[in-house]
């Protein structure tokens, strides 16, 4: 038999400080504005996807279930297309607050275990600062080799196509000034350490 | 007017095709696209996932290396990024940088450390926008020489060029490619998908559900009739036309579609060769079906 567990939390378990952070981290204070009409739940095409919609998403960052928010499915199926942002009548910059969450979640460390979309936020962040380009190819690759790979041999025909079109060159890209970027990016780490 | 132009890394990869056709296109028009030289990456959605005044930064570089390289007109060096996402993170970049004094205040000290600078006079511009305004469609018109003539198609012009700023046509219901599309001689179908989200990464982190956002664009273009989607992203263009294989094996209804860049479109109405325009590189080929249109329009006229 499962065990009985409580299915509600007490206030005295959430965290009052989280709205106030994550309005700091997206810089979109309308956040507390926000009336839960559902407009940007049904103009997201993923909310049919998500554990939590938008609007949800919304209320529980206001009230402070912050485990609930950050170990959601939802901030990572949120594929940044604005429609929620555009429709929302307070003016909420609700994909702003999706990013803010994923920046908090990745910090954390909380996101689901493998889960493929901050591996592959990471794969492309790690990239782009050691070498200033991103090469789709070996991203994708090294993307399927650590969280799908047993999906590889289903996508191979694929990958082959591309490859003989001259639409998956593995020379790895670059920019020149590669130290330059990175102590540009040192520089923007290191004030966002102090501040 | 001159342009520089910012081609991002889809651009160089699976968007090898756009680059091409872009080129080439802009050419043929006797409007020359200077190559922002060092770019690097815009900064996308990806990287404002783990570290957002970081991506600003990357932005900012490409920013401030325009106004260096080009020459401006008006006031700003215009600057061409035709990745939607891409687009997007510049102007965002931008947005931010000339609202939040303390964040320009951060990156412009970082920028300078490597005696990079940016003043805010860089004016971010989509190929379809500068195209259709700049260049105009009249003037379009008069280098067509292959009108595509029979031709159906649905526009697609995906969510970010008009999302969350609607800066040349608007966010609903967008038309400019639509107009273009006309000018060429084909038919834009009546397709209210054109601006519903493709799925964007999804489709290589959860196929289930990038695939389907897929199949439903898909179905509705079949729906209503066209025989190509015309898009103006490459992440948009690979999502259509990559899967569509894996996603037929789910959801049997599906024809193959072919999905071209709208750049590939022109070029083919102006006449140019195919392998200027990197049609050799589509996964589902146009050849066939513009040969099937002219022996049906020479029989219409016979």
């Amino acid at each position: 038999m499962a065990a009985i567990e409580r299915r509600i939390r007490y206030e005295s378990e959430l965290d009052p400080s989280f709205a106030r952070e994550i309005i700091a981290f997206s810089g979109s204070p309308s956040l507390m504005a926000c009336i839960q009409c559902g407009t940007c739940s049904s103009a997201c095409p993923l909310s049919l996807y998500m554990d939590y919609t938008p609007r949800r998403i919304i209320a529980m960052v206001r009230e402070g279930f912050k485990q609930e928010v950050l170990s959601s499915r939802t901030i990572w199926l949120c594929a940044s297309c604005y429609a929620c942002t555009v429709e929302c009548p307070k003016q909420i910059r609700i994909t702003d607050v999706m990013y803010a969450l994923k920046r908090y979640a990745i910090r954390e460390g909380v996101h689901p275990p493998r889960f493929p979309i901050p591996v592959l936020a990471r794969l492309f962040y790690n990239t782009v600062r050691r070498r200033g380009r991103l090469t789709e190819s070996w991203t994708v690759l090294r993307l399927y080799l650590q969280t799908m790979p047993l999906r590889i041999p289903g996508m191979s025909s694929l990958g082959w196509k591309l490859l003989r079109r001259g639409r998956f060159p593995l020379r790895p890209e670059g920019i020149r000034d590669r130290q330059g970027l990175q102590r540009v990016l040192r520089v923007v780490e290191r004030q966002e350490v102090t501040a | 007017m001159s342009y520089l132009y910012f081609p991002g890394c889809s651009l160089k990869g699976t968007g090898r095709a756009y680059e091409e056709s872009l080129l080439a296109v802009f050419r043929a028009l006797g409007i020359p696209l200077t190559e922002l030289a060092d770019w690097n990456c815009c900064g996308a959605t990806a990287y404002m996932s783990i570290d957002e005044h970081q991506a600003f930064a990357l932005a900012a570089r490409n920013l401030a290396l325009a106004e260096s390289q080009g020459s401006p007109a008006d006031g700003a060096v215009q600057l061409i990024a035709p990745c939607s996402a891409c687009y997007l993170v510049l102007l965002k970049a931008q947005q931010c940088l000339a609202a939040d004094i303390a964040l320009c205040q951060e990156i412009t000290i970082a920028l300078k450390e490597e005696g990079h600078c940016y003043r805010g006079r860089v004016r971010i511009r989509h190929p379809l926008d500068v195209l259709v305004h700049d260049v105009g469609l009249s003037e379009i018109a008069r280098h067509v020489r292959q009108p595509l003539r029979g031709l159906k198609i649905a526009c697609y012009y995906g969510c970010q060029i008009v999302r969350p700023f609607a800066l040349f046509d608007r966010p609903h219901d967008p038309s400019t490619m639509d107009d273009l599309v006309r000018i060429l001689g084909a038919e834009p179908v009546s397709w209210p998908l054109k601006t519903h989200c493709c799925g964007g990464s999804l489709t290589g982190t959860i196929p289930e559900v990038g695939w389907r956002l897929n199949y439903l664009l898909l179905r509705e273009a079949q729906r209503r009739g066209a025989h190509l989607i015309v898009t103006v992203c490459p992440l948009c263009q690979f999502n259509l036309e990559a899967y569509q294989d894996q996603i037929r094996q789910r959801y049997p209804d599906l024809a193959p579609m072919p999905v071209l860049y709208f750049t590939q479109l022109i070029g083919m109405a102006m006449g140019l060769p195919p392998r200027e325009l990197g049609l050799q590189r589509l996964l589902i080929p146009v050849d066939g079906l513009m040969a099937a249109l002219s022996k049906e329009g020479a029989h219409a006229r016979a």
